[in-house]
């Protein structure tokens, strides 16, 4: 069954065209990589998949509840002062559309179970800003995957992080995918890192330059 | 003893009841504002305040039912500006209160001039504050407390990351709008007691001192609250003893506290 369905799309950037004439339809439980060089429109796609970019034109069918689907961006903390700490932040996964402000039981055994996830329990009461770039984005990958989301959207996660942080990282999400049958659609620049053979490449440059399998793509560059 | 004898005056309770409201919630709301970069929105609107006044007067028409509106109409304006055209929070803010003082100006200069209302609404006057403005104040800050209370975790995700609670279907611009309306009845609320000069002290200092102090959000809405309270009494009572004006004492006792606070920055809670 198609989770997400992507018809004719066209987005700009700045008043000119990023993307055009995108077509293509991911299955549930897919692992798909977005590639393409800088500029290609990779972060734009995934912006306007969910919903922080306007399209132009064409159709985004999305056949998941907003709630089970996560967003996690680069690493861009900008305000390394801001008061809050790790555990602050992970727990604002979990709101879904819930308008209270109390967390139930269920919600602090999905963070206990979060933190061994991550191996993150150690630093959880830190301030976001005291910590390293790699413990900053693993606890961003905590409050993404805290709601337990069906479908994950990664947008260059794990740019600018060490090798060996950036190599476990990788593990986890084929571990997730695998595991869970959580889909996965991640633009990056790292397929190196990419063991699994059925991954899906979608490679970008404007519009759809290549889509198959990550061996092929592979073979060809 | 003075000081509990002063306690039995009703001007000094109304002032007291008034005051410890809306510092309470001019401090929670500062927490957002000043995380966001809006710490000069208090001011601005404090303008707007002021602009509003004297077309009331010079309408020969009740204050508060002209800058209410006015002032949430300017908070909303500053907020759609900077959110649908991308400018800055500061540069919205600076055309529209430098906008709001030239007009307050001019309708003064055509009217009646600075009168002694229009002094104490710019100063703040602990003696303008009637039993009808303790019951608005109490009434309008009950609600803001529940309010905040109720959107705790959607207020703390959009002030951490707006992008990512719009992903996750937060309807940001709601709340944006909500965090303009609170501020905006904050301003007009505790302009007769701080002045429209002084009221974004209220807003700004306790923030600013609670940051600081803690490293988690909600240590730092806490501790904002609890010390806007600790500061208003003591800086009222200042006022009282020493004669001078109620604004002016309460930022004085907010500037010793950041002082003091930045030398002992080290010990967080």
């Amino acid at each position: 069954m198609s989770v997400l369905e992507v018809k004719n799309l066209q987005t700009s950037y700045n008043g000119h065209i990023a993307l055009e004439n995108i077509n293509f339809s991911i299955e549930d439980g897919e692992y798909v990589c977005l590639v393409g060089e800088n500029g290609s429109g990779k972060s734009t796609l995934i912006k306007t998949i969910v919903g922080l970019h306007k399209k132009d034109s064409g159709e985004i069918i999305l056949n998941e509840k907003l709630e089970n689907v996560s967003y996690l961006a680069q690493n861009n903390l900008t305000d390394l002062d801001f008061p809050a700490t790790a555990k602050e932040i992970i727990m604002t996964g979990v709101q879904r559309h819930r308008v209270l402000p109390f967390y139930t039981k269920n919600n602090y055994k999905d963070f206990e179970y979060i933190c061994n996830l991550l191996k993150i329990k150690d630093f959880v009461n830190k301030r976001i800003g005291d910590l390293s770039g790699g413990q900053r984005q693993r606890i961003m990958l905590g409050r993404a995957l805290i709601r337990k989301p069906k479908m994950l959207i990664l947008d260059e996660p794990f740019s600018g992080l060490d090798v060996n942080i950036t190599t476990e990282l990788y593990e986890l999400l084929a571990k997730l995918n695998k595991e869970n049958k959580m889909t996965i659609i991640m633009a990056t620049h790292d397929l190196d890192e990419i063991k699994d053979n059925n991954v899906r490449v979608i490679e970008l440059l404007k519009t759809v330059k290549f889509d198959g399998n990550i061996t092929d793509w592979k073979g060809m560059n | 003893m003075e000081i509990l004898t002063l306690l039995n005056y009703p001007f000094v309770q109304r002032a007291l009841i008034c005051g410890i409201a809306i510092s309470f919630c001019a401090a929670i709301i500062g927490v957002i504002l000043v995380l966001k970069n809006y710490s000069m929105i208090g001011h601005g609107l404090g303008e707007v305040g002021f602009a509003s006044l004297t077309l009331a007067m010079a309408l020969n028409l009740p204050p508060l039912s002209v800058s209410i509106p006015l002032v949430i109409i300017a908070a909303f304006l500053i907020m759609l500006i900077s959110q649908k055209k991308g400018e800055s929070g500061d540069i919205t803010i600076a055309l529209v209160s430098s906008g709001a003082l030239a007009t307050g100006v001019v309708i003064t200069a055509l009217t009646k001039g600075f009168s002694v209302d229009v002094y104490n609404y710019m100063f703040g006057s602990i003696l303008a504050m009637n039993w009808s403005d303790v019951i608005l104040s109490v009434v309008l800050s009950l609600i803001l407390i529940v309010v905040y209370m109720v959107f705790y975790n959607r207020l703390f995700s959009i002030t951490y990351d707006e992008k990512y609670a719009k992903t996750c279907g937060i309807n940001v611009t709601f709340y944006q709008f909500l965090i303009s309306l609170a501020t905006a009845l904050v301003v007009v609320l505790g302009m007769r007691l701080m002045g429209t000069l002084l009221i974004s002290s209220l807003i700004v200092f306790p923030a600013i001192i609670a940051r600081k102090l803690t490293n988690s959000f909600k240590g730092m809405v806490i501790l904002s609250a609890v010390l806007s309270v600790i500061c208003f009494i003591v800086g009222v009572m200042l006022s009282f003893m020493l004669n001078f004006p109620t604004g002016a004492c309460i930022v004085a006792v907010y500037i010793l506290l950041l002082v003091i606070t930045i030398n002992f920055g080290g010990l967080k809670v």
